[in-house]
């Protein structure tokens, strides 16, 4: 069985970075994983993304059409992954800054006040882990204790003030889901 | 050892680093430029040679410099970059130079795109620089399978006194995945007895390509002919996957014999019975491996980055044997495992139809 996600926003929120956090937590925890990024020139400004494949046996293609689940962090990520998202897949996006409902009824669309989330716990830069959490929260695809021992592995040191922050945002992330009692699965 | 999670350009400089290059020459160009980078920053560690040359041109004829003096040299590059280093290429070839060079291909032709691309194919297999040889061409499909081949290629290299390539793509050089890296190996003891660095107290060597003589030069590439043939007969690698009750056969190499791997999963969760064979030496071509599965088949489907170059070799492998499709995305585009899917499972049921077996059919390309 394998799991694909598809994490996207723009350039600088972090949406490589989020991705490869997730990916180094699922190595660790014994799974297979493959992440690979966009690299064009897209990525000057406009909209990142990166698909993360995680399952039990050796992954074999690391590109998906339809992923099962997608963090979105901005309106030109919903309006391109959301007709893509496979039929009973989630779509969860940053509410703050994504306005306009989804179409979709047989996808389970998660909206996130991620921006708001981040603020709390310190940073705007936080979006994307608190988005993680809030996935890791619908989707068990690793325990949160393996995303903070990644964080803590891989979070480049020119950032180590953000590590604290960064762990928080994940649980807050995790936490609003587990508030709003959306079902987990 | 443990794994850890390398990104492909860097896992591939890693291993050659393990398997004990010692020099580097290279000029950056995406979407290669990080092993070039890794290279810059371990090298010099290691009191080893890193040198970023001023063109490719350069670069091919310093690794050819380095290997006449029997280091183990390399560079990489992606695409056009290769293009420039034909040449070079060439003259290592006839001088019996052995070297690695890493191609991760991008879109083209021209200066094309950054994009993932197998259009390199007939340059790498055919047509590597002017003249009669070829490369010793390995196309993994995994990081962890990129990294086992890297840390052989050297070995190879020397074994033969040939040019080793690793052919990947961009989304090999660019993704993650775990790898379990090989150990250090420490440096070679001694230059091989043909290599040149200075005669004192022995009879000169000389290392050339140039043969003004054409009888001697018919010599030279009998003598280099007669190599390629034992290469050719022990160095062939394949992978078969499902193949054992398999009636269609996928055949893809690299990034998208991967992607292939899921599409032929999905392909039996259809209810077709299919397989892939992964051709891993793309020269030699692992064509009697395929040409043995094929009598159980009842259709070939080839996907490539490209037209259709490994076409060829599938081809020749068939001999008509069985209905041939073919499915080929360009200019960077990655086939999806749900597009391979479809198309093998339209060619089970055009099969079924029975209207599958004639001619051989080109599909047309999408878009």
């Amino acid at each position: 069985m394998e799991t694909s996600i598809i994490i996207s926003g723009f350039g600088g929120q972090g949406a490589l970075f989020a991705g490869q956090v997730l990916a180094h937590a699922a190595m660790e925890s014994g799974k297979e994983v493959t992440w690979i990024p966009s690299y064009g020139p897209e990525m000057r400004g406009g909209t990142a993304h990166c698909t993360v494949v995680i399952g039990d046996e050796p992954i074999g293609s690391p590109l998906v059409r339809n992923p099962h689940c997608v963090i979105a962090m901005n309106l030109p990520s919903v309006d391109k992954y959301e007709p893509l998202v496979a039929v009973g897949g989630r779509l969860l996006y940053d509410s703050t800054l994504v306005k306009r409902p989804l179409h979709r009824t047989d996808i389970l669309g998660v909206a996130i006040p991620a921006h708001d989330i981040a603020l709390r716990c310190g940073s705007q830069q936080l979006v994307n882990i608190a988005m993680l959490g809030a996935l890791l929260a619908l989707c068990p695809l690793v325990e949160l204790a393996a995303v903070e021992q990644a964080l803590r592995t891989h979070l480049p040191d020119r950032h180590a003030e953000l590590l604290r922050p960064n762990i928080l945002a994940l649980h807050a992330g995790a936490a609003y889901i587990r508030e709003q009692r959306i079902a987990m699965s | 050892m443990a794994r850890a999670l390398w990104k492909g350009n860097e896992a591939l400089a890693e291993a050659a680093i393990r398997a004990g290059v010692d020099a580097f020459f290279g000029y950056p160009i995406t979407p290669q430029t990080e092993l070039l980078e890794y290279m810059a920053r371990r090298m010099p560690e290691l009191g080893r040679v890193f040198l970023q040359a001023e063109s490719e041109i350069a670069a091919i004829n310093m690794v050819y410099g380095a290997a006449c003096a029997g280091a183990r040299a390399m560079t990489s590059s992606s695409s056009p970059g290769i293009s420039l280093m034909q040449e070079g290429l060439s003259y290592i070839a006839c001088s019996e130079a052995p070297c690695v060079v890493v191609d991760i291909m991008r879109g083209g032709p021209g200066l094309g795109n950054i994009q993932p691309s197998q259009a390199d194919y007939f340059q790498l297999t055919r047509s590597a620089g002017h003249g009669d040889f070829h490369p010793l061409v390995l196309a993994p499909a995994t990081l962890q399978e990129a990294v086992d081949l890297m840390y052989a290629s050297f070995d190879l290299a020397f074994k033969y006194r040939t040019i080793v390539i690793i052919a990947g793509d961009g989304a090999l050089g660019q993704m993650m995945e775990p790898v379990e890296m090989p150990p250090m190996r420490p440096p070679a003891p001694d230059r091989p007895d043909w290599a040149v660095f200075g005669a004192k107290g022995r009879p000169p060597r000389a290392i050339t390509s140039l043969y003004l003589d054409a009888e001697e030069l018919e010599q030279v590439n009998q003598r280099l002919q007669a190599k390629l043939k034992v290469i050719a007969a022990n160095e062939q690698r394949w992978e078969c996957h499902l193949t054992e009750d398999a009636e269609y056969l996928v055949v893809a190499f690299g990034t998208v014999a991967r992607i292939a791997k899921s599409a032929v999963r999905a392909a039996r969760a259809a209810g077709v019975r299919a397989g892939l064979f992964r051709p891993i030496s793309l020269w030699p071509y692992p064509s009697e491996a395929l040409s043995k599965l094929i009598g159980q088949m009842r259709g070939v489907l080839v996907v490539e980055m490209n037209a259709g170059q490994m076409l060829e070799d599938v081809r020749m492998a068939v001999c008509g044997r069985t209905p041939l499709r073919f499915l080929g995305r360009m200019g960077g585009v990655i086939p999806m495992p749900d597009e391979i899917a479809a198309e093998i499972v339209h060619m089970a049921r055009t099969h079924q139809r029975g209207n599958g077996h004639g001619a051989q059919r080109l599909l047309q390309f999408k878009e």
